[in-house]
């Protein structure tokens, strides 16, 4: 999917403060919790990291900037719980509201319906015999596709070409994983664009190393 | 594939309580397992152990190889694995060279060794940026690049985790592995600083 996550090279979004001398990791109370309770979240609801992210990407655009982060995370929490029907649709804005001292009907608890799914092992990275398609220096593009499912090819390297300058431990495929459709791992490759390759002529000097799973890859002159 | 924006009317501190109080009545959570979870990312993990394997591979140019040839094995032999930390890669800056890491997808970070992220790594500023514009992006963060330096971007987009090794200041060659340490920044490991000697902050 082309979501808000997917959010590499847009413009518009200001300048960065850094937050000096040390930032802790939480600010308030809430932000503590809905982190516990995301993470918790992917066991309680049967899915994994993969899923996770997919959640965390498919929030309305409005939603995903204006909860920030931990919200962020809340909202993937909701989602996850939400597909697996261990909470019903609605449930938690009908506790929020019944907490906020409204009168409201709250839906019943549904029959969960947790995903068909067991990873293979712990951790994303796998072994595998097939031998890597691509090698160190070989030139690759990365396709030009827009998947309407979880992906972890980013809109502004598709259709870009680069050089590949290492591989990495095989990995699942995200793109699978994160539909319970199979491990599918795959080599992975770390990938070297030139900016001016991903935004054209008049880009400042610099390189990107991208991260690019076998199946994204597609061989170019 | 829905979106889901009418619970969002309602305040976020609103609606995590709510769901927390839903997960623990159903007993679907512990809240003490909610608590370790946070305490361990509050006070056990975070840029401190980042900048013992940095201060390390300073002085010890052995374990400086083998950091730079295996991350992962080379950090988890201080201690630091876990979460998020399933493979690291440590890249070296160097005079020319200089490294810094994003995540554009969302906000992938190396927890084991830098716990977890800022408020600004995880900023869509940030994200969307660090790609596009890094030079001017460095620059407004407080990091002047001269123009011949090589920057490099790593866009953390697989399960990789990236870590920068940052150059030693000069003027710390008589400091101990542990009064280096003390030196090494958070932002010197993300690649949006570099370590500065004591008093030349």
């Amino acid at each position: 999917m082309d979501t808000i996550a997917d959010i590499g090279g847009m413009q518009g979004f200001g300048s960065v403060e850094l937050t000096e001398p040390f930032d802790p990791p939480f600010h308030e109370e809430w932000e503590r919790r809905a982190f516990a309770m995301a993470l918790l979240s992917m066991r309680v609801s049967g899915t994994n990291l993969d899923r996770f992210r997919h959640a965390l990407a498919r929030q309305h655009p409005l939603d995903y900037l204006e909860d920030g982060y931990y919200g962020r995370w809340l909202n993937c929490a909701i989602n996850l719980l939400t597909d697996s029907a261990i909470i019903a649709p609605g449930a938690v804005e009908a506790r929020a509201r019944k907490l906020q001292g409204e009168d409201v009907e709250e839906p019943p608890a549904p029959e969960p319906q947790k995903p068909d799914y067991k990873p293979t092992a712990a951790g994303s990275i796998r072994l595998i015999d097939d031998p890597p398609k691509f090698k160190v220096g070989d030139r690759v593009r990365a396709r030009l596709v827009h998947p309407p499912t979880h992906t972890r090819l980013a809109r502004y390297v598709r259709g870009r070409s680069g050089v590949v300058r290492a591989l990495h431990p095989a990995q699942v495929l995200p793109d699978t994983n994160a539909h319970f459709e199979g491990e599918n791992a795959q080599h992975v490759y770390n990938v070297v664009f030139d900016s001016k390759e991903l935004w054209g002529p008049e880009a400042e000097d610099f390189t990107v190393n991208f991260d690019l799973y076998e199946s994204y890859l597609e061989e170019t002159s | 594939m829905t979106f889901q924006t009418e619970a969002s009317r309602l305040p976020v501190e609103l609606r995590t309580e709510a769901l927390e109080s839903i997960l623990v009545e159903r007993n679907l959570v512990d809240t003490k397992v909610m608590d370790t979870y946070i305490k361990m990312y509050e006070q056990d993990i975070g840029p401190m152990n980042g900048a013992k394997v940095v201060a390390k591979a300073w002085v010890d140019s052995q374990y400086k190889a083998r950091l730079l040839e295996d991350g992962t094995g080379s950090i988890a032999e201080l201690g630091f694995k876990g979460p998020q930390g399933e493979h690291i890669v440590v890249v070296e800056n160097k005079p020319g060279t200089h490294n810094v890491i994003v995540c554009t997808l969302c906000s992938c970070y190396p927890w084991p060794v830098l716990g977890l992220p800022p408020t600004w790594y995880k900023d869509p500023a940030y994200r969307s940026r660090m790609v596009r514009e890094p030079r001017k992006l460095l620059s407004e963060m407080g990091l002047e690049l001269d123009e011949d330096v090589d920057i490099q971007v790593w866009d953390s987009s697989s399960e990789v985790r990236y870590l920068v090794l940052p150059e030693r200041p000069a003027g710390t060659e008589d400091m101990s592995e542990e009064e280096l340490a003390g030196l090494v920044t958070r932002d010197a490991m993300v690649g949006v600083a570099n370590v500065s000697a004591p008093g030349q902050a």
